[in-house]
């Protein structure tokens, strides 16, 4: 344990004590704002990952990283974004895109397509909570895990993370405008799938 | 002119997301205020977010937090 302000001997250099005693407090205030935030980045990890052992690994690799390299957070800005940047660039750099690429996704279906599909096989029924019932939990999870990474990425950080569109750009490094693009086409990818998911299930 | 159920769908994405421009936004307003079909489907977009939201979320496993609580670099 460090003890500030303890000069006992007048060769050593007390602004070093100092020093190392203001740095230890700032790390341990670090370490613990990093643990506190550890539900939200997870509440990410979980679906940025393929699955729940890839997202346990990262999680854990990425808060390893963060406490050695706390020294580069800038206190004061968005620190579950610091973390998310170092865990999306983890997760790409272990070569987790083994997926086909964007340009070979088929064509999706129009942002209308889903609702119309459910409806029609709902008799009139008027409520879309009632709609959206029709979807069950597995659904929306492997729905979600058969959307190609680019494209999740992007849904996962604002449409289940909440970041602003600028604070995912950030944390991807890619332009805002293709967050923009990426978000629009993801989530009728996501609808696509759903819609399969739905239509089985009903046949 | 254009289909104006298709133009309503354009702008669905936008609207929910609040990105609109005010007069898109009294565009869009102005159709669905006359379209009760397009007024369905974006009350089921909405609905599908939150759900999809709430169906996505996992708690994280205590063990997990036990194991990044660990990797905290000890004091000298």
């Amino acid at each position: 344990m460090a003890h500030a302000g303890t000069v006992s001997r007048m060769d050593a250099e007390p602004d070093d004590a100092q020093r190392l005693a203001t740095e230890a407090r700032d790390r341990v205030r670090f370490e613990e704002d990093a643990l506190a935030l550890s539900d939200q980045v997870y509440r990410v990890a979980r679906h940025l990952a393929s699955s729940r052992e890839d997202a346990d690994e990262l999680m854990q690799e990425t808060y390893a990283r963060a406490f050695r390299s706390w020294r580069s957070f800038q206190p004061g800005t968005n620190m579950r974004a610091w973390l998310l940047r170092i865990l999306t660039n983890l997760n790409i750099d272990r070569g987790r895109r083994q997926q086909r690429a964007p340009q070979m996704q088929p064509l999706e279906a129009n942002d209308y397509f889903l609702y119309d599909r459910l409806a029609e096989n709902l008799d009139g029924v008027s409520d879309e909570d009632r709609v959206v019932e029709r979807l069950s939990q597995d659904d929306i999870v492997a729905a979600l895990s058969a959307v190609p990474h680019d494209f999740r990425d992007v849904i996962v950080l604002v449409d289940l993370g909440d970041f602003s569109y600028a604070d995912a750009a950030q944390i991807l490094d890619i332009p805002v405008g293709t967050v923009m693009s990426r978000l629009h086409r993801g989530r009728r990818i996501l609808k696509r799938e759903l819609a399969e998911s739905a239509l089985e299930e009903a046949t | 002119m254009k289909d104006p159920c298709a133009h309503c769908e354009e702008m669905m994405q936008p609207y929910l997301d609040h990105v609109l421009t005010d007069e898109e936004m009294r565009e869009a307003e102005a159709h669905l205020d006359e379209c009760e079909l397009c007024r369905r489907r974006y009350r089921f977009e909405e609905s599908l977010r939150i759900y999809v939201r709430k169906a996505a979320t996992e708690p994280m496993p205590e063990e997990l937090r036990a194991k990044l609580s660990a990797l905290r670099i000890p004091l000298e």
